[in-house]
C-alpha cells in the first residue's frame, strides 16, 4: 500500500537559485587503451572516441543539472600506450579525479583497482564484460556498468526459447574470449531449456580482415563449414574476436537464422534504439559527435550519469558518499531502457534490460515476459545472488 | 402494485428522454498521426482528424474554439478548429514539442522542447515565438499555478521541477524529485503541486509556497514488480479531494485520497496508460491506453471502469471540451 515516506522527506533537497559560492568540482577520469579493435564489417568499425564520446555527453547532461545545484563535472581522458603501466597511470589520474571510468581488459582493470584501493577512488567499469570481475575477482571499489557476458547470453537465450528455436548449433572461435562466450551460452541453454545439438570450432588461421576479392572465397567456405549438421533451429556464433561470425548470415548450408556474435546480437545499446524516450538521447549524441551511439558510448554515458545522479541526491562529490548512495536502496538510474536500473548489492553490477538487435532494428528486449524472479526480473539475466562467487571486502 | 410498476417505468422513460450533457474529447494517437474525436453521449469516435507526425500533448485553448496538438516529429504545434474539426494553422514551437500549458487568459503558451533543454514561450494571438527559458535536460511536464505567477517545468534527465516566474521568465527555484519526472499538476486551491516520476515510481507532493517536498506517494500492486509501476498522468478533482494517477505499464489507475495521500483503489484499465481528462461535470474520467489502442471511461463517483472505446494507434494525450 501507499504510505507517506517520511524518511524520504528528509532526503529531499531543495535548491535555492541564489548560488553565490564557487561550484563544487567533481572530477571524473577516463582510462582507456589506445587503438580500436578491428571489426569484420566496415560499418561497425569503432571510432577513435568510442566510449569517451558517451562520457562527454553525460558530463554535459550532468552540468546542465549541476548548474542548478552548484556542482561542476569535469572529464580527463588518459589513453594507455603499449606497455605503459596501468597502475601508475591510474594513480596519476586518481590524484586529480575521485572517479575513474575504465575501459580496460579484465587484468588491467584489476591492477588499476588494486592500486587505487586505499585511495577511496571509485572505479566504474564501462568496458569489460568478463564475469570473473563480478565473481571470484570482484572488488569493493569497482562498480560495473557494462553487462556481463552471461547477462548477454541469457538475454539471447530467453528470446530464442520464447521463439521456440530451442535446437542450437554452436560455432565457437579459437580465441580465449570466444571460449568464454561459448561457456555462458552453454550455461544459458541449460538454464532456459535449449539444446546444443552440435558444437564446431572455427579456427583462426590469421590473415587480413578485408581483402579486395574476399567475398568469393567466403561464399564457398561458409556453406561448406556448416554442412552436415544435425537438425537445428538457429546457428549461434561465439566470435568476440571478429574472425568469422559476420560471414555466416545467408551463407549457412541449411537456411537457418544466425545469432550471437552476428545476426541477432545481444547488446546494452544500439543506434536503432528509439523506445522510452531514447530518441532524445540519440539526437543529443549525434548532434555532439556527428556519429551514432554505440554500446560502449552508452555504458560510459550511464557511468557518468550515475555519478551525477548520486552527487545530486547526496549534494556531494565525495566518492565515499557517492559509492554508498549507489550501493543503497534509494539509488536508481533512468537510462532509456523502459525501467529503473539498480545495482546488485552482492557484486555491484548494474541490472539492465538487454537489447537484441540485427544491425538495423531492435528486434526485442530481454528479460522476456514469463521469465520470473522473486526479486527483480532483471536478475533472470546473468549470475544471480545464490550462485555468486563474489565476496566483497 | 401495478401503479408502482407504471411509475418506475415512467422514471426510466424520463431519464432516457433527458439527454445527458454531451461533451467532446480529443485524443492524440502517437503512431497513427491522427486525433480521434469522442462524443461522451454516445461514447463513440465521431471523427478522426489527420494531423502531423507523432502527435502527443493536446489541449483546448482557453476560449474553447481550438485544440492545440504538439506534433513532435514535425517540430510544431498544430491548431485544430473545433467548429470544422480540421487543422487550420500551426505554431512555431521549437524542436520536438511534447507537452505545453497556457496562461489563464489563454494568451501565452509555454512549450517543453525535449531536444534542446528549453521551454519556448509563444504569443498565441500573434502566433510567434517570444522567448526561450533554459531549463534542465529533457524538459517534459508543464503546469501553471492557479494564480498564473509560477510556471512549472519538469526535466526528465535532470530530475527536477523548475519553478519559473512568469513575469521575469527566470527560474526561481528547483526541487529535486525522483527519476524521470513526466507530469505536473496543481490542486485548484494552490495548496499542493504533484509531480509524477516515471522511473522513480513515485508522485512527489510539493508545497508550492515553501517549494519543498512534503510527501511522496508510492504504489504497490500484488503480483506486479516495482519496475512496472511507472506513474505518468495525474488528474485531481476540482475539490482537491480525489486524485487519479496513471501507472503506465502497470495497466492501472491509482485512486488516491488527495487529503491523506493514500491509495484507496487500483482500477484495471488498458495497456500502458498515459494521460487523462475529466468530463467538465467530473462525472467521468477518460484515460488513454497507449499499447492497447483504446480509451477507458471511469465513472468517477463509483470508481469503476464502465467502458472502453477503440481509438487510433498508440493513443497518448487527451483533452476535453468545456460545456
Amino acid at each position: 500500500m501507499v504510505r507517506w515516506l517520511v524518511g524520504a522527506i528528509g532526503l529531499s533537497i531543495v535548491v535555492s537559485h541564489a548560488l553565490a559560492a564557487d561550484p563544487v568540482e567533481i572530477g571524473i577520469g577516463y582510462l582507456g587503451h589506445t587503438g580500436v579493435k578491428s571489426k569484420l564489417s566496415l560499418v561497425e568499425q569503432p571510432s577513435e572516441n568510442d566510449g569517451i564520446a558517451g562520457a562527454r555527453l553525460a558530463i554535459e547532461d550532468n552540468n546542465t543539472t549541476g548548474k542548478f545545484l552548484n556542482q561542476r563535472f569535469t572529464l580527463e581522458e588518459v589513453r594507455l600506450k603499449e606497455g605503459e603501466d596501468v597502475a601508475n597511470a591510474a594513480m596519476a589520474l586518481a590524484g586529480r579525479n575521485s572517479f575513474i571510468i575504465a575501459d580496460l581488459p579484465a587484468d588491467a582493470l584489476l591492477r588499476a583497482a588494486d592500486a587505487l584501493r586505499d585511495r577511496g577512488t571509485v572505479v566504474l567499469n564501462a568496458g569489460s564484460i568478463d564475469d570473473r570481475l563480478r565473481e571470484q575477482d570482484c572488488r569493493a571499489n569497482v562498480v560495473h556498468i557494462a553487462p556481463t557476458r552471461s547477462m548477454l547470453a541469457d538475454a539471447l537465450a530467453q528470446y530464442l526459447v520464447w521463439k521456440q528455436w530451442k535446437r542450437w548449433m554452436l560455432v565457437v572461435g579459437s580465441h580465449d574470449q570466444d571460449k568464454l562466450y561459448a561457456e555462458v551460452l552453454r550455461r544459458a541453454a541449460k538454464r532456459f531449456g535449449a539444446k546444443i545439438v552440435q558444437e564446431r570450432v572455427f579456427e583462426d588461421t590469421g590473415g587480413a580482415r578485408r581483402t579486395d576479392s574476399g567475398v568469393t572465397q567466403i561464399q564457398r567456405q561458409m556453406p561448406v563449414f556448416t554442412q552436415q549438421a544435425p537438425a537445428y533451429d538457429v546457428l549461434i556464433a561465439a566470435d568476440e574476436s571478429e574472425v568469422f561470425a559476420s560471414y555466416l548470415p545467408y551463407r549457412t548450408w541449411d537456411p537457418r537464422p544466425v545469432a550471437g556474435s552476428a545476426g541477432l546480437v545481444p547488446t546494452s545499446w544500439d543506434a536503432a534504439q528509439d523506445q522510452w524516450g531514447a530518441t532524445q538521447l540519440q539526437n543529443r549524441f549525434i548532434k555532439m559527435n556527428s556519429r551514432r551511439m554505440t554500446a560502449l558510448d552508452m555504458q560510459a554515458w550511464t557511468a557518468v550519469r550515475m555519478i551525477g545522479e548520486a552527487s545530486s541526491r547526496t549534494n556531494s562529490g565525495d566518492p565515499k558518499l557517492v559509492l554508498d548512495f549507489l550501493k543503497g536502496s534509494n539509488f536508481s538510474i533512468a537510462a532509456f531502457k523502459g525501467q529503473r536500473l539498480t545495482l546488485r548489492d552482492w557484486n555491484q553490477q548494474l541490472r539492465q534490460p538487454i537489447l537484441l538487435v540485427d544491425g538495423r532494428m531492435v528486434v526485442s528486449v530481454s528479460p522476456q515476459d514469463g521469465f520470473l524472479h522473486q526479486v527483480s526480473e532483471l536478475d533472470t539475466l546473468g549470475v544471480d545472488r545464490p550462485e555468486t562467487k563474489c565476496r566483497l571486502n | 402494485m401495478r401503479g408502482r410498476c407504471l411509475l418506475s417505468g415512467m422514471a426510466v422513460w424520463l431519464a432516457a428522454a433527458t439527454p445527458a450533457l454531451a461533451f467532446i474529447a480529443y485524443v492524440s494517437n502517437e503512431k497513427s498521426n491522427t486525433v480521434s474525436v469522442i462524443d461522451t453521449d454516445k461514447w463513440t469516435v465521431t471523427r478522426t482528424i489527420k494531423v502531423g507526425q507523432r502527435p502527443r500533448g493536446i489541449e483546448f485553448t482557453r476560449n474553447g474554439k481550438f485544440v492545440l496538438v504538439a506534433v513532435g516529429d514535425d517540430d510544431k504545434i498544430e491548431v485544430i478548429d473545433v467548429a470544422t474539426q480540421q487543422v487550420v494553422d500551426s505554431l512555431p514551437s521549437g524542436p520536438d514539442p511534447e507537452l505545453f500549458t497556457q496562461d489563464a487568459a489563454g494568451k501565452i503558451l509555454y512549450v517543453a522542447n525535449e531536444n534542446d533543454n528549453t521551454v519556448t514561450v509563444i504569443d498565441l494571438e500573434k502566433r510567434v515565438r517570444v522567448g526561450d527559458i533554459q531549463v534542465g535536460v529533457e524538459p517534459e511536464g508543464m503546469a501553471i499555478s492557479p494564480d498564473g505567477k509560477i510556471l512549472i517545468n519538469t526535466s526528465e534527465t535532470t530530475n527536477m521541477a523548475h519553478f519559473i516566474d512568469t513575469a521575469t521568465r527566470q527560474i526561481v527555484a528547483n526541487v529535486l524529485v525522483d527519476a524521470r519526472p513526466r507530469f505536473a499538476e496543481f490542486k485548484r486551491d494552490s495548496s499542493e503541486l504533484w509531480v509524477s516520476s516515471e522511473i522513480g515510481g513515485t508522485v512527489s507532493v510539493i508545497d508550492p509556497a515553501k517549494r519543498i517536498i512534503t510527501g511522496k506517494i508510492s504504489f504497490s500492486i500484488p503480483g506486479l514488480r516495482r519496475e512496472a509501476i511507472q506513474p505518468v498522468g495525474i488528474g485531481i478533482t476540482k475539490d482537491g479531494k480525489t486524485a487519479f494517477i496513471a501507472l503506465g505499464p502497470a495497466n492501472r489507475i491509482a485512486v488516491v485520497d488527495a487529503t491523506s495521500h493514500t491509495v484507496t483503489k487500483y482500477l484495471l484499465v488498458g495497456q500502458r496508460v498515459w494521460h487523462m481528462a475529466f468530463t467538465p461535470d467530473e462525472k467521468y474520467l477518460l484515460v488513454t491506453n497507449g499499447v492497447s489502442n483504446d480509451v477507458s471511461v471511469i465513472d468517477v463517483s463509483a470508481q469503476k471502469v464502465i467502458k472502453t472505446i477503440q481509438v487510433g494507434e498508440l493513443p497518448w494525450g487527451i483533452t476535453m471540451a468545456q460545456p
